[in-house]
C-alpha cells in the first residue's frame, strides 16, 4: 500500500512535529509513505472565501502531486473535507474524482482503513479533552453529532481509548465550533477570538491537562486564546499521542 | 413556567404575559446582576453600503452582561431542543418527512396555491395576491380604510417585518399594536426584532424596564418580570379592546381545507383574530402544506426545534370569517418566486421560522440578532437576505465559520452551511466581496499553486517567525493577535525537517526505528 502524506500548509509552517508524528505513526504500521515535495495546500483559504476560480490551480497541483498513491492521508479534517467535498473548481476527470475519494483524514484512515486495534507504544498519563474539528465532525462524520438523534460513536475516542493512562474529561459544549473557521479567523477576528476564548475557558473548567484534536488549525487558534487568557491547559495533536508522545 | 419546560402545564390564561417573559428569559438560567450596562444597538444602515455586521457584533461583545445573557439563553434553548429530540425516537425520520413534504409542495406550488385559494374562497374568505411588499402593504391599508378601521392589533409576523408594514401603516394614519409581548417591547423601543421566535431576547430585564419607563411610565428601577408584564398588559389591553381590525401571520396554510394555522405561546393570535370583526392574514406563498394530516409532522417539529417545548401553548386554526365578520388572506410573493428559481438556494423556502439555527449558531449567540441589520438574522438570514438585496447583505454570508450545526438542527433539513458557502461563491464572482479580499485570494492562489513561490513565502529556518505567512494573513494589520497569541515558532518547517532527515528522495532514514521524540513537546 503506497500512501502519500499531505502535510497542510499551516502544519508545515507552524506544527512540523505533527507532520513528523503522522509520518512516523503511519510507518509503524509498515506502510510505504511518501511525502511529495511539491505539495503546498488544499486550496481552502480561497474556496472558503468564495474564490473558487482562484483555488483551481492549487487544486490541480494537489491532484498532480497525489494521483499516483493508493491513499492520501493528512492530519487535518478540514483539509480532507475540502478535497473530498469542495474540490469542485477543477474539471472532474477520472483522476480528480479518484484522488478525492482516496484522500483520508488520519483518524478515519487509522480507524476505517487500517482498523488499528492497538498502539502498544502509546502511553499518555493525563486528563485529556477532545476537540473535534467541525469539518471532521459534520463533514467527514468522524463522530456522532450532538444535534442529531443517531447512534453515539467517536472514532478519535476509539483510538485514544487504546492509549495507556489516558483519561478523558468532558467539556460543557463539546460540539461548539471554536471559531477558527479558516480565513474567518482573520477577517472576523473579533468573533473568532471570542469563540476561541470561550472554548479555552470551557476546556480549563473541565480540568483537562491537555486538549487534543485531529486538526492543528483549531488547536493553534485555541492555544493562542488560552495563552492570552493565561490558562494552563496544553494542546497536542492526536497523531503525537498515538505515536507515543508522553507530554 | 411555560414553554421553557418540557412538561410545562398548559391551560394558564392566554393573557398570562409573564409566561412569555419566562420562556424568552430562559428562567432556568441565572441572570447576571442587573446593571447600568447600556443595550448595544444594531448597525447603522448606510444607503448603498453593505451592512457592517462585524462592527455591530463587536459592540455587542463589548457589553459583557448582554453577551453572557444572550449566549446562555439561546444555548439553553438549544439544550432543551436536544432533550426534546431525544424524547422522539423517530426524530430524524420526522425531519426527513418534513423536508420531503416541503419539497413536494414547493415543486407543485402553483397547484397548491390554486387549491388553497379555491377552498379559502369557498370558506367565505377574501383572498388577495401581492407580488411584493408594497402591494401587501397597500392591500392591507386599503382593506382597513374602506371599512373605516384605524387601529390594527396584530400577532407576530416576520413577513410584515419583511414588508416594512409598520412604518408604512404609521405614515398612513393606521395605528399598529403588537400583541406578542416581545414584539411589543420591540415596537415600543422602535427597534426591529432580533430573533424570529424570541424577538427581544437580546434585551436584559433592565433594558425592558428602561423602555417601559420611557414609553409606559413605569418605575425605571423596577425590573421585575411580573411587574413589567403586568404594566404592559394594563396599558396595552385597552388599546387591544378598542381596536377595529386584527392581523395574524401564518405558520402553515393547508391547501385542502383553505385554512391557516398560527402557533403562539401567548394566545395572542386568537386575540388578534377574534377581538374585532375584521381578520387579515399575511402569509408568504411558501407557507403552504397540502393536507391537514401533514400538519402533524410540522407541529411536532416546530416548538421542539424552536424553544425545546413539545408544542406551543396554542395551535390556532382559522378557517373562515366569524359570524358577521370578515376574513382576508393576503398571499405575498415578495421575491419568493425568484428564489424558487435559484438552483442552489431554493430549498431555503422550506424554512418554518423556528429559529433553531440561530439558537445553535455560535456567531449569532455572540453577535446578537440586530447586528445582521436584516429582517432575518442568523444562519437562515445569511442565505435569505442576499436574495432581497445582494449588495446590502453581501457581508452576511461571511459571518459564519460554516461549522454546520445550523444544518443539523434544521427541522426541514435545509443545507444552510452549504448554501452559505454557495453564496460566498456567488458574491465573489459578482464582485460583491471587498477588493482587498479578492486581491488577497488571487495572490494566495498564485502562491499556493506554485511550490517555489509557496516555499519562498515561508519564513527561513533560522529566522524567528514574527508574522503569519503571507498566504494566511496578507493585509497590513495583523488581526490575529488582537485576541490571541501567535503560535510558537518552530525551528524549521516540516518540509525542511524532511529534507534534512530523509533526503530529497525520502529514502534517507526511511523505516528507521521511529522514536517518540518527534512526538514532540506539546506546547
Amino acid at each position: 500500500m503506497r500512501v502519500g502524506l499531505f502535510v497542510p500548509c499551516y502544519v508545515d509552517a507552524f506544527h512540523p512535529e505533527v507532520g513528523q508524528a503522522t509520518l512516523e505513526l503511519l510507518e509503524r504500521f509498515g506502510l510505504d509513505v511518501d511525502y511529495p515535495f511539491d505539495q503546498t495546500c488544499c486550496g481552502q483559504p480561497m474556496t472558503n472565501t468564495g474564490c473558487h476560480e482562484e483555488s483551481r490551480a492549487t487544486e490541480e497541483l494537489f491532484v498532480k502531486n497525489f494521483s499516483e498513491y493508493d491513499y492520501i492521508v493528512a492530519p487535518s479534517g478540514s483539509c480532507v473535507n475540502q478535497v473530498r467535498r469542495n474540490f469542485t473548481a477543477l474539471e472532474q476527470t477520472e483522476e480528480v474524482t479518484a484522488v478525492r475519494a482516496k484522500t483520508f483524514e488520519l483518524v478515519e484512515f487509522l480507524h476505517d482503513i487500517l482498523k488499528v486495534d492497538a498502539f502498544p507504544w502509546a502511553e499518555f498519563p493525563h486528563k485529556v479533552a477532545l476537540h473535534n474539528n467541525c469539518n471532521a465532525l459534520r463533514g467527514l462524520s468522524i463522530a456522532s453529532m450532538s444535534e442529531l438523534r443517531n447512534e453515539r460513536f467517536s472514532k478519535p475516542k476509539d483510538l485514544l481509548g487504546k492509549v495507556r493512562g489516558l483519561e478523558f474529561v468532558d467539556i460543557a459544549r463539546p460540539d461548539e465550533c471554536c471559531g477558527f473557521g479558516g480565513t474567518f479567523s482573520v477577517f472576523e477576528e473579533g468573533i473568532s477570538s471570542r469563540m476561541g476564548q470561550d472554548k479555552a475557558r470551557d476546556q480549563a473548567r473541565s480540568g483537562a491537562d491537555y486538549v487534543t484534536s485531529s486538526d492543528s488549525s483549531c488547536l493553534m487558534h485555541q492555544e493562542g486564546c488560552a495563552r492570552r487568557l493565561q490558562l494552563g491547559q496544553k494542546y497536542i495533536h492526536i497523531s503525537q499521542i498515538l505515536n507515543g508522545s508522553r507530554a | 413556567m411555560s414553554a421553557a419546560t418540557p412538561q410545562a402545564p398548559a391551560g394558564k390564561s392566554p393573557e398570562g404575559a409573564p409566561e412569555h417573559l419566562t420562556h424568552a428569559a430562559g428562567a432556568s438560567v441565572t441572570m447576571p446582576p442587573r446593571g447600568p450596562e447600556e443595550q448595544p444597538r444594531g448597525p447603522v444602515i448606510r444607503p448603498g453600503r453593505p451592512v457592517d455586521q462585524s462592527g455591530a457584533a463587536k459592540r455587542f461583545m463589548a457589553a459583557p452582561q448582554h453577551l453572557a445573557m444572550h449566549d446562555q439563553r439561546l444555548w439553553d434553548l438549544r439544550q432543551k431542543r436536544d432533550r426534546q429530540m431525544h424524547g422522539i425516537e423517530e426524530w430524524e425520520e420526522l425531519r426527513q418527512l418534513a423536508s420531503d413534504i416541503k419539497m413536494h409542495t414547493l415543486t407543485h406550488l402553483d397547484h397548491y396555491l390554486e387549491e388553497f385559494e379555491r377552498n379559502a374562497l369557498a370558506n367565505g374568505v377574501k383572498v388577495h395576491w401581492a407580488k411584493d411588499a408594497g402591494e401587501h402593504n397597500s392591500i392591507v391599508v386599503d382593506i382597513m380604510r374602506s371599512r373605516g378601521a384605524k387601529r390594527l392589533i396584530k400577532s407576530k409576523s416576520m413577513l410584515t417585518e419583511e414588508c416594512g408594514f409598520r412604518e408604512y401603516a404609521a405614515e398612513r394614519g393606521v395605528e399598529v399594536i403588537e400583541t406578542d409581548l416581545g414584539e411589543r417591547i420591540q415596537q415600543l423601543d422602535d427597534e426591529a426584532p432580533s430573533h424570529v421566535v424570541v424577538p427581544s431576547v437580546h434585551k436584559l430585564r433592565t433594558d425592558v424596564a428602561a423602555v417601559f419607563a420611557r414609553t409606559l411610565g413605569t418605575d425605571p428601577d423596577n425590573a421585575d418580570a411580573n411587574y413589567l408584564a403586568e404594566q404592559q398588559r394594563e396599558t396595552t389591553r385597552p388599546l387591544i379592546l378598542s381596536a377595529d381590525a386584527g392581523m395574524t401571520g401564518c405558520n402553515f396554510a393547508v391547501a385542502e381545507t383553505g385554512s391557516v394555522v398560527v402557533c403562539t405561546n401567548e394566545g395572542n393570535a386568537d386575540l388578534s383574530a377574534n377581538t374585532t370583526g375584521l381578520h387579515i392574514v399575511s402569509m408568504g406563498i411558501e407557507k403552504l402544506i397540502p393536507k391537514l394530516e401533514n400538519l402533524a409532522v410540522f407541529v411536532r417539529l416546530l416548538s421542539r426545534s424552536a424553544l425545546g417545548s413539545p408544542i406551543t401553548q396554542y395551535t390556532s386554526h382559522f378557517r373562515g370569517p366569524r359570524k358577521g365578520g370578515e376574513m382576508h388572506i393576503v398571499l405575498v410573493d415578495n421575491g419568493r418566486t425568484d428564489r424558487l428559481g435559484m438552483e442552489q438556494f431554493w430549498t431555503s423556502l422550506k424554512c418554518i421560522r423556528c429559529g433553531a439555527c440561530m439558537n445553535t449558531c455560535p456567531v449569532f449567540r455572540r453577535s446578537g440578532g440586530l447586528s445582521y441589520g436584516a429582517t432575518y438574522a442568523g444562519p437562515i438570514g445569511l442565505i435569505i437576505d442576499p436574495t432581497f438585496n445582494r449588495h446590502k447583505y453581501s457581508t452576511l454570508p461571511f459571518a459564519s465559520t460554516m461549522n454546520g450545526s445550523c444544518t443539523n438542527v434544521c427541522p426541514v433539513k435545509i443545507n444552510i452551511h452549504e448554501q452559505i458557502a454557495g453564496w460566498r461563491k456567488v458574491l465573489s464572482e459578482n464582485h460583491e466581496i471587498p477588493a482587498f479580499k479578492k486581491n488577497m485570494m488571487k495572490a494566495a492562489g498564485a502562491i499556493l499553486s506554485s511550490p517555489r513561490l509557496y516555499r519562498a513565502s515561508l519564513p527561513l529556518a533560522d529566522s524567528a517567525l514574527r508574522h503569519l505567512p503571507r498566504f494566511i494573513i496578507y493585509n497590513r494589520m495583523n488581526t490575529w493577535t488582537r485576541g490571541r497569541e501567535m503560535p510558537h515558532t518552530p525551528r524549521e518547517t516540516f518540509h525542511q525537517w524532511y529534507k534534512r532527515e530523509r533526503g530529497k528522495d525520502g529514502k534517507k532514514g526511511k523505516g528507521s526505528n521511529p522514536s517518540a521524540k518527534t512526538g514532540g513537546d506539546a506546547s
